[in-house]
């Protein structure tokens, strides 16, 4: 075993052992944190395979914002276990019948010829001077071109969607504007007036 | 040091002695950057009483001195105060979540400690040298709220769980704003790496720099950077008037200390990057003779020094924004001139190149 491979098995087992937490943990936060520690360690697990921009987008939108939002969600959420348990037993066959569809599909995706070893070969090393961002962007920005602004758009197309639908305009809500606030000229507040000064008593 | 490797492979094997004699050499370098950092963190603090103090019209720490040298009055503060933090009792509340409780901190200082492996010091002091460091740093940034949040959940107070929700907020908010001010940096430079980028600013002054060409971005990084640290004026995250102490106010003794160095590291970071991208890193202000005879590092830590002097100035001088203004600056203010700028910039450099040599004084493109 060379220290690769030490490296590949503690980062695979720290990846498996935390994702089976976040299903099997009883506090939700404790899941989401975990679910952070799966994807840092399947971060590592990128950059032994020399593919460090995707390591890294993936910690700074799934690690840096996506799941910061989660776990802003899950602990003020008041989660109450007993309630969540009810029915357990009458949803479980329904639980069991899904489960076992998905990995019927995955293991036929992944056991499949496109996935063996003679398809995919072992990425080769690369020079140090070779920048994964680099050809990425130029793959991206030159063969991908359509399909990539296609993603952007329909990004946009859900963000503006998702604003849309939590935008009330509320009459009775009373918020200040700041450009009419930096506008205003000091004629409009305040009056100097002169007043001449009292004789004292 | 490199002649300790055949030690470690005839202890470990081939294999293994390589890899181990990496690790022990790299714990070593992790070690030589990081108690120089922990020192000027200690003596930021103390810069920042006495800076604060001068411009209140005080006198600041001036009685803990080192072997009762008189003119060293103050020096011996920080010392003093991580002395006592040291030994102060971890005061753990009853509702809180232990576990959790004790790894919040934990989580704020490693991000701030673990960005300063691709920090350029210089051409050849850097301790990873590597082709994404920019997105290394941008990662780590990011990963510093989770302290923030987690602290405050697990404290499990009102005051803290408030200051950790307005954190995450004004973070989120910033880094954006902040990811994009680099991005100008990076289509300049045509590189992710630090010391790439040091090199293309490169060119006999300080015109070069690209603080010039890009000085907005300059403004948005260093406000957000700011903002990204919590420090004044955008401390809403603590916010004494308002909910205490914020996020640490159940925090006592080393527990609270780790919060304090994690802020104080990150505001370093924030100023190390500032200069290395906008400020020119190592480079002398002008190539002539004086000037460029005093070695990079000096300029370095110079350009540090000035950034972080703006951040005490901030505090000494601004009040603290309304938490719907820190919103509006970060969401309506500085992203869409970040987006302007990028585009504007991406015209520019689209330019030909008979246009570009047309203009008068062009440096830059």
């Amino acid at each position: 075993m060379i220290f690769q491979d030490f490296v590949f098995y503690s980062l695979a087992s720290v990846v498996i052992i935390s994702a089976l937490g976040v299903i099997t943990l009883r506090n939700p936060v404790y899941s989401v944190l975990l679910l952070v520690l799966a994807f840092v360690t399947s971060s590592g697990l990128w950059i032994l395979l020399e593919a460090e921009f995707l390591a890294i987008a993936l910690v700074v939108v799934y690690v840096g914002a996506v799941m910061v939002l989660f776990l802003f969600v899950v602990m003020m959420l008041d989660i109450n276990l007993d309630q969540m348990r009810e029915g357990f037993w009458k949803w479980f066959p329904f639980g069991a019948i899904l489960a076992f569809i998905m990995t019927v599909e995955m293991s036929m995706v992944l056991m499949s010829k496109q996935f063996s070893s003679e398809i995919i070969q072992t990425p080769e090393y690369k020079s140090v001077d070779y920048s994964n961002t680099k050809e990425l962007g130029r793959l991206i920005y030159t063969e991908y071109v359509y399909v990539f602004e296609l993603a952007a758009v329909i990004l946009l197309v859900a963000m503006v969607a998702a604003i849309a639908i939590t935008l009330r305009h509320r009459t009775d809500k009373k918020s200040s504007n700041a450009s009419r606030q930096i506008a205003v000229s000091r004629n409009e507040r305040l009056k100097v007036i002169s007043m001449p000064a009292e004789k004292k008593e | 040091m490199d002649s300790f490797q055949p030690l470690f492979e005839q202890l470990f094997g081939s294999e293994w002695g390589v890899s181990l004699f990496l690790l022990a050499k790299n714990l070593l370098l992790i070690l030589a950057i990081i108690i120089p950092l922990l020192l000027a963190v200690a003596y930021l603090t103390f810069a920042e009483r006495k800076i604060i103090a001068f411009m209140q019209v005080r006198v600041g720490p001036n009685r803990v001195t080192f072997f009762g040298i008189p003119w060293l009055g103050g020096w011996g503060q920080p010392i003093a105060d991580a002395v006592k933090a040291i030994m102060k009792e971890i005061i753990i509340p009853t509702g809180a979540n232990k576990f959790l409780f004790l790894l919040a901190p934990i989580l704020a200082i490693t991000p701030a400690l673990a960005a300063w492996a691709v920090v350029p010091f210089s051409p050849e002091l850097v301790l990873a040298d590597i082709n994404a460091a920019l997105l290394y740093i941008l990662a780590m940034t990011s990963l510093g709220v989770y302290g923030v949040i987690i602290a405050g959940w697990a404290s499990n107070s009102k005051y803290a769980f408030l200051g950790a929700m307005r954190s995450a907020a004004q973070v989120i908010s910033y880094e954006l704003a902040m990811g994009f001010a680099l991005v100008c940096v990076l289509m300049m430079s045509s590189s992710l790496n630090l010391g790439d980028i040091v090199a293309g600013q490169q060119g006999g002054s300080f015109l070069n720099w690209y603080m010039i060409p890009l000085f907005p971005m300059f403004l948005v990084y260093f406000i957000s950077g700011v903002a990204e640290t919590n420090r004044l004026p955008f401390d809403v995250a603590e916010g004494e008037s308002e909910i205490v102490a914020g996020f640490h106010v159940d925090y006592s003794g080393m527990a609270f200390t780790i919060f304090f160095l994690a802020e104080y590291a990150n505001m370093i970071l924030v100023a190390t990057l500032a200069s290395i991208m906008f400020l020119g890193g190592w480079l002398p202000p002008v190539d002539i003779i004086p000037f460029n005879l005093i070695p990079g590092v000096v300029w370095l830590l110079l350009k540090i020094a000035i950034m972080l002097f703006f951040f005490l100035w901030f505090r000494a001088t601004f009040p603290r924004y309304r938490y719907d203004q820190i919103m509006r600056l970060g969401w309506k203010v500085f992203i869409p001139i970040t987006l302007i700028w990028i585009v504007l910039l991406g015209a520019v450099m689209q330019l030909p190149e008979a246009a570009l040599q047309s203009f008068p004084l062009n440096l830059w493109f």
